[in-house]
């Protein structure tokens, strides 16, 4: 059991500081610390034109393989990577879900045809994506898709008609893999197909929905008779589940601790202000802030074991335990940032409803216990994969 | 990343595992803790002989393994899973470390050698229950070559049993603390065993009544730091077997909770009792994040790597996190055992017991909190 890295790691480490030292300027430097959870919908244009900047640089992608236009780094190159990258305090990726899924999905499962019309766009920061999964009333369960799909013979392509929900960026996005149901007579997570849908299109759709923090960075998606050609759908109609999930399993999490820097980030700034207030004379602030690093180095901890665990797509427990582990933590941390501004937490900057970051926090990570499953479903997996308890009977309800 | 035992370590964690299994079974847990001793002399003797687990930290050149924390810590954490009455944790956690820390050659090849042996060893420091440099509350005067300590520690895991005590105590009229190893039976120290709440593991008094020691006793004169550096280390350890513990209740319970049936079907398979697991067992497995951490750092501090400069911080994350951690899955077991779970025939209580105990032994979360609270906003 070791802790450190190589020196040619370390090595890398500058290098990768460098570089966002060197170009976090100019128009970009407005782009610190910006365009994270929450703060998503902030200067869509400039971070555009950020992630063409690090494309430049060969800092998109940095973990794909090189075949694919990617970096191809070691695990503890791409971990360095991102905790530099939010340690610079560089802006929110707006290319995260192409980058972190769309493009994976078609390196993995995609037809070489696939790959070389889709993948250079999002190596280069220039086509973004969007997830088409849920959709309304199905919550967690993102087996329960009502979204259809037919092919249409005569015009040889796939004719989709349906809704998705909750769709992150969709409103700045180029391309959404919606998943959708090849046979109309399936249920749950058979039938189903994975498509890779134009966005700009007349059949296709997108409304803002506004979040409680007043802002709105995800949508609802409506896709009526929207088309998608023959040859973008990825994996054969009917396997579209496996496509969707095939990739999880392998997925090891190595931004988290890039997310962690952003935590740490947000960590420093509450202790920043409950030492300029004097919170931090309170002994049970003092506490609960002590509570909040210890449990950050802990989730540091934890995502070096995950790391550093077999690479065969075995769930471990320590990755089981992490989503819930940190949305609890990120909404804790927004509850004592609020307890550490005490009544000035009340106050407005101005505008209409103008939130400081710290409020914008605290509102926005009450999200993160439900987005990408509930801490309670969250804790159904843990109990089933991880601890091998019984599933609850299910209760079959049939439509009124 | 490498952040993952190695393949002797998983040996080694392994070993202990089927062994303690094996030899700590209920009856023998209950045999040992009805007896003011606390542990069985053979089952002692069989980890010192087979095992040679006293000897993992203690280097080659007296006799033992040579290994370190990360080894240790792997034995601890087994040592926790099935509540081991056994002197393990006062004479390798506490006076090894100590001997490692701050002891001269002539004491380690002397007091590691009757380790090796089989001889059991503690540390007494406080004497009111703060378990840092100000809870030492025994005095010192010198007198020409001699040293002539008085005073009481108390809370002395196996004080009343161990063969040789290594305390501290500060000097009459002025602000140094020393900190000297002697045989228990030296003449003047007075031992009192103290009954518990936790049976399994046992506490004593010690008194010093002008017990007279010599240079050959003295290990520092200078010993805050090292003493802080032992205590911190023994923390990690302790925070080991703290973890091994909540895996433990977390085992029992699932295993429990599948075989009960109620309202035809196991109970396993409700959601309010999946949850309260699924809690468990994330609380077991930062735990063990944190304390594994804590041992790579504590192996550097020993052999100050690095990364050794961060004992304090690392321990005390552990420990607030893991004392609170074993607590709750403590009493969420007896929770889900139902009402078998508040018997004295079922060994829930055992691992309940054991868990407050810990929590409060070597500092409870808040004190460890507000150790961190000093690191980062003072």
């Amino acid at each position: 059991m070791k802790l450190s890295f190589s020196a040619a790691d370390e090595q890398f480490r500058i290098e990768v500081a460098t570089w966002l030292e060197e170009n976090l300027v100019g128009e970009f430097a407005q782009l610190r610390y910006r365009g994270g959870p929450g703060d998503e919908h902030m200067f869509p244009e400039e971070r555009k034109r950020w992630e063409q900047k690090l494309a430049e640089g060969g800092w998109t992608c940095v973990g794909w393989p090189k075949e694919h236009g990617g970096r191809g780094c070691s695990i503890e190159q791409q971990v360095i990577f991102h905790e530099e990258y939010a340690r610079a305090g560089a802006p929110g990726h707006v290319g995260h879900i192409g980058e972190g899924l769309a493009g994976p999905t078609i390196i993995a499962f995609g037809s070489a045809a696939q790959q070389a019309k889709y993948l250079p766009g999002i190596v280069a920061g220039k086509e973004l994506w969007c997830q088409g999964y849920s959709e309304p009333g199905a919550g967690s369960d993102l087996a329960n898709v009502k979204t259809k799909a037919h092919f249409d013979e005569q015009k040889q392509q796939w004719v989709i008609n349906g809704q998705k929900v909750w769709t992150s960026l969709a409103h700045e996005s180029d391309y959404c893999f919606v998943i959708a149901r090849t046979d109309p007579d399936s249920v749950a997570h058979k039938g189903l197909g994975f498509f890779l849908v134009k966005m700009d299109q007349p059949g296709v759709e997108v409304r803002g929905i506004e979040q409680l923090t007043g802002t709105s960075e995800f949508n609802e998606v409506f896709f009526d008779d929207a088309v998608c050609a023959a040859d973008d759908i990825v994996g054969e109609p009917g396997q579209g589940w496996a496509v969707a999930m095939g990739l999880l399993g392998f997925e090891r999490g190595v931004s988290t601790l890039g997310q962690q820097m952003q935590f740490q980030n947000e960590l420093n700034q509450v202790i920043t202000l409950a030492k300029e207030n004097g919170a931090a004379s309170d002994p049970v602030i003092r506490q609960r802030i002590a509570e909040a690093h210890a449990g950050l180095k802990i989730m540091r901890y934890n995502s070096m074991r995950t790391l550093s665990g077999a690479d065969d797509g075995s769930l471990q427990k320590e990755a089981l335990m992490y989503k819930l582990f940190w949305a609890t933590w990120h909404r804790d941390l927004g509850e004592l940032a609020m307890d550490v501004m005490g009544p000035e937490a009340e106050m407005l900057d101005g505008g209409p409803y103008e939130l400081s970051r710290l409020q914008s926090m605290y509102l926005f990570v009450r999200s993160d216990t439900i987005y990408g499953g509930t801490n309670e479903i969250q804790r159904n997996i843990i109990a089933e994969r991880g601890l091998g308890m019984p599933r609850e009977p299910r209760v079959t309800i049939k439509p009124q | 990343m490498e952040f993952a035992f190695t393949e002797e370590q998983v040996m080694i964690r392994d070993t202990a595992a089927s062994f303690l299994a094996d030899v700590s079974n209920s009856e023998a847990i209950r045999e040992a803790m009805a007896t003011e001793q606390g542990y069985s002399t053979a089952l002692w003797q069989r980890i010192c002989s087979e095992l040679y687990f006293q000897a993992v930290t203690i280097p080659e050149e007296f006799g033992g393994m040579g290994l370190g924390y990360v080894e240790l810590v792997a034995v601890m954490e087994q040592m926790g899973r099935y509540v081991v009455c056994a002197p393990y944790f006062s004479t390798v956690c506490l006076a090894s470390s100590a001997l490692l820390v701050a002891a001269n050659e002539a004491q380690q090849a002397t007091y590691f050698g009757k380790i090796l042996d089989g001889g059991t060893a503690t540390l007494a420091f406080t004497g009111n229950g703060q378990w840092h440099a100000d809870g030492v509350t025994a005095e010192y005067r010198r007198d020409g070559e001699q040293f002539i300590v008085d005073g009481d520690y108390r809370y002395v895991i196996d004080g009343h049993t161990s063969d040789s005590l290594v305390i501290a105590a500060r000097e009459q009229g002025g602000d140094k603390l020393a900190l000297f190893v002697l045989p228990a039976d030296t003449a003047g120290v007075e031992r009192t065993w103290r009954p518990t709440l936790d049976q399994t593991r046992k506490q004593a008094d010690i008194r010093c009544n002008g017990v007279v020691l010599s240079a050959e006793n003295l290990m520092s004169d200078d010993a805050a730091e090292p003493l802080a550096k032992i205590v911190d280390l023994a923390t990690v350890c302790l925070a080991a077997e703290q973890m091994g513990g909540s895996q433990q209740v977390l085992d029992m319970t699932v295993e429990y909770t599948k075989e009960r049936v109620q309202f035809n079907r196991p109970v396993a398979s409700f959601q309010a009792v999946k949850h309260q697991a699924a809690d468990m067992m994330s609380r077991a497995e930062a735990s063990r994040s944190g304390v594994y951490y804590a041992a790579c750092i504590a192996q550097e501090a020993l052999i100050d790597g690095p990364l050794g400069g961060e004992l304090r911080e690392a321990a005390s994350i552990a420990k607030s996190f893991v004392s609170e951690a074993y607590f709750k899955n403590a009493g969420d077991a007896l929770q889900l055992h139902g009402g078998v779970g508040f018997t004295w025939e079922y060994d829930v209580h055992l691992y309940f017991k054991r868990a407050k105990a810990s929590e409060h032994y070597l500092g409870n979360a808040a004190y460890h909190r507000e150790r961190l609270a000093t690191l980062l906003l003072d």
